[in-house]
């Protein structure tokens, strides 16, 4: 049984000018201490289908899925208090904004503690001792003076650590997490993959790593799926994606990565992914696609199969066609 | 802090001597005599008159009247009533127990109703029971205190005789202030129903004066909930898997607090504006209905020294307010 199980996910948000798609039909699977990279521009979807399997949301958003389940668990179908029950303890998440997703007003030792009393049950000197043990284990130095500080007297780096420490506080073994690095220094970035990748061999929970970093994706994960206005473009493992993009999006992604590039101008792709009122009748890359031809325009693309990379798209690479773009 | 103190308290300076100014100048401005109301139906000789005149310091220049007001003011010297002869101090500390009571037991109405309201609102926005909430908060906060007060009256009084129509506690109890609160007095008086009977007295007023603090509250509460709900840190809890209660109740309302702790402090300015009005229509003997009874007998004293001291109020309760922000949000805590 895989540990997480989404087949045809759509979310939808009801907006003042109409519905809009922003997760469009999106099939994913992690495996147990699998590590796996959702990849994409901003607004492809790709922080939105996660929180709606957190069922963090607004409720503007609608969600339809054929199968959305967790260790089995159909989480279309669950109360909300069951819900409760399972997410920060079994499924936990971090998110891009490390500073800003604190509580400006408890100290990181109440709201890590705040969890464990919830999940674990814990009396308040074993939450003591578990909070100090974590914040170890995330690399916070002097974590027991660290437990009464304030988020705003901590550096993003540190904070970041904090929202680890208390999404690991309950062994989860699902964590997601939303651009952890985006909003830090080059330099912590590496660290707190690090920390990431190292817990998971550790515990052996499930990873999954919402990014837009290219070398992020190579460095850390396994496997990788693009994601493009809403639509899963292509899924492979992360070496074979590397060598062989099948969808022309992903090899364009590719090409404009500095270490990639051939000349001394760095290859972009022209245009905007589509909003609500520019979608596409087609295929929703046909716009900026080099290779789109007339089919690509009227008629949207099915997933190719498993030696296409589950390419979403009407004529998928071949060999000789990629590093052209 | 000790300097954060110090630096407010300067900027007292110039607001204690504008209310001073303020007050003195706009009692004279008013049409009438306070000789010639004192003097009453019967009049007086016109020897007689100058003789007031100059016994109450009318023939001196209005800046020489100011300036030995304002001396006198320093040197914590209000003046004395024109009426009573007695001390403005010592009848304002006479009377202010029974306002504060009543401005504290609608303070407490306005939020203990107003704060959990906008939550639920804000939690419920959009649906039956926010816009159920909000057109009323509009109303209530619209509407007119003195004729909120008589419909009030008309129906709980007049039609259902439920509340008494005035004063602080029924004429059948009788005992000596201790404190001047009546709901602390009547209860150290021991005596059988007295209590009661300052709670009866008390639901009128306090409905009707606090009706605006209540609605701005509610309304303040519900906007500030609604940026707050929308923070990341509120989607960190959720994502922990913890209840709404504590989500809304702990986690958003602290953070929310700050505008509604502005606007709560700024209400007691209006509040003590209302209890003027307030106190006028229950014939509550505090210092809302001595302040507008010494505007009619022109007694200039009590007026300028009734609305000193509620300006030094309000700028302390703003100063309190100010201090409390870092109590609720260490991020704007000062450093000492």
């Amino acid at each position: 049984m895989s540990l997480l199980k989404i087949r045809n996910l759509s979310v939808d948000f009801a907006t003042a000018s109409g519905q809009f798609r922003a997760v469009d039909s999106v099939d994913m699977t992690v495996e147990k201490g699998e590590v796996m990279a959702i990849v994409g521009e901003s607004g492809s979807g790709k922080s939105v289908s996660m929180l709606a399997l957190m069922g963090l949301l607004p409720w503007t958003a609608t969600i339809t899925a054929d199968e959305l389940s967790f260790e089995g668990i159909d989480l279309r179908s669950i109360t909300p208090r069951a819900r409760r029950k399972i997410i920060g303890k079994d499924l936990a998440m971090i998110f891009q904004e490390p500073m800003s997703s604190l509580n400006p007003c408890f100290t990181v030792g109440f709201q890590i503690k705040e969890a464990l009393r919830l999940h674990m049950g814990l009396n308040r000197a074993d939450r003591h001792k578990r909070a100090i043990e974590l914040f170890e284990h995330v690399g916070i130095p002097a974590p027991e003076s660290r437990l009464n500080v304030y988020p705003h007297q901590m550096s993003g780096g540190m904070n970041q650590r904090v929202m680890i420490a208390m999404a690991i506080a309950c062994k989860p073994k699902l964590l997601i997490a939303d651009e952890p690095t985006t909003a830090l220094d080059v330099t912590i970035q590496a660290q707190i993959l690090d920390l990431l990748v190292s817990l998971r061999d550790e515990t052996g929970m499930g990873l999954v790593l919402i990014t837009h970093d290219m070398g992020v994706v190579a460095e850390t994960a396994e496997r990788v799926s693009v994601q493009y206005a809403g639509q899963r473009a292509e899924e492979q493992p992360v070496r074979d994606l590397f060598e062989h993009p099948y969808h022309p999006y992903t090899s364009a992604l590719l090409n404009a990565l500095p270490e990639r590039a051939t000349s001394k101008l760095l290859p972009t792709i022209p245009g905007v992914v589509p909003g609500q009122f520019d979608r596409p009748k087609g295929c929703l890359f046909a716009p900026r696609c080099a290779y789109a031809q007339e089919k690509c325009h009227t008629t949207p693309p099915v997933p190719s199969g498993d030696e296409f990379g589950r390419a979403l798209c009407h004529f998928p690479l071949e060999k000789e066609q990629r590093g052209v773009s | 802090m000790l300097r954060f103190l110090l630096s407010k308290l300067a900027t007292f300076v110039p607001t204690f001597i504008g209310v001073t100014l303020i007050s003195f100048m706009f009692i004279r401005v008013l049409p009438g005599d306070p000789i010639i109301v004192m003097a009453g139906e019967r009049g007086m000789t016109e020897e007689r008159y100058q003789e007031m005149v100059v016994k109450l310091g009318f023939d001196k220049p209005v800046i020489e009247q100011y300036w030995s007001y304002l001396t006198g003011v320093l040197q914590g010297d209000l003046g004395e009533s024109f009426i009573t002869k007695k001390p403005v101090w010592d009848e304002f500390f006479a009377l202010f127990p029974a306002t504060l009571e009543l401005s504290i037991c609608a303070m407490i109405f306005a939020i203990v109703l107003g704060l959990p309201a906008g939550v639920i609102a804000a939690v419920n926005r959009g649906k039956f029971f926010d816009r159920a909430l909000m057109s009323s908060a509009l109303i209530g906060y619209s509407m007119p205190i003195f004729w909120w007060a008589l419909l009030l009256i008309i129906v709980f009084s007049g039609n259902l005789g439920w509340t008494p129509v005035s004063g602080r506690i029924s004429l059948m109890f009788f005992f000596d202030d201790v404190t001047g609160f009546m709901l602390i007095d009547s209860l150290l008086s021991g005596q059988k129903g007295a209590f009661a009977s300052a709670v009866h007295h008390l639901v009128l007023p306090t409905i009707v004066l606090g009706t605006i603090p209540l609605a701005v509250i509610a309304r303040q509460t519900r906007s500030a909930m609604l940026e707050v709900l929308g923070e990341d840190y509120i989607r960190t809890a959720r994502a922990k898997g913890l209840a709404p209660a504590r989500i809304n109740g702990l986690h958003a309302l602290r953070n929310a607090l700050i505008p509604v702790v502005t606007v709560i402090g700024l209400s007691v300015g209006t509040l003590l504006a209302g209890a003027i009005l307030t106190e006028t229509i229950f014939s509550w003997p505090g210092i809302g209905k001595w302040m507008v009874d010494s505007i009619f007998r022109r007694d200039y004293p009590v007026v300028q020294g009734g609305l000193l001291m509620i300006a030094v109020i309000v700028m302390i309760v703003n100063l309190t307010v100010d201090l409390l922000y870092g109590a609720i949000n260490p991020k704007i805590r000062r450093r000492s």
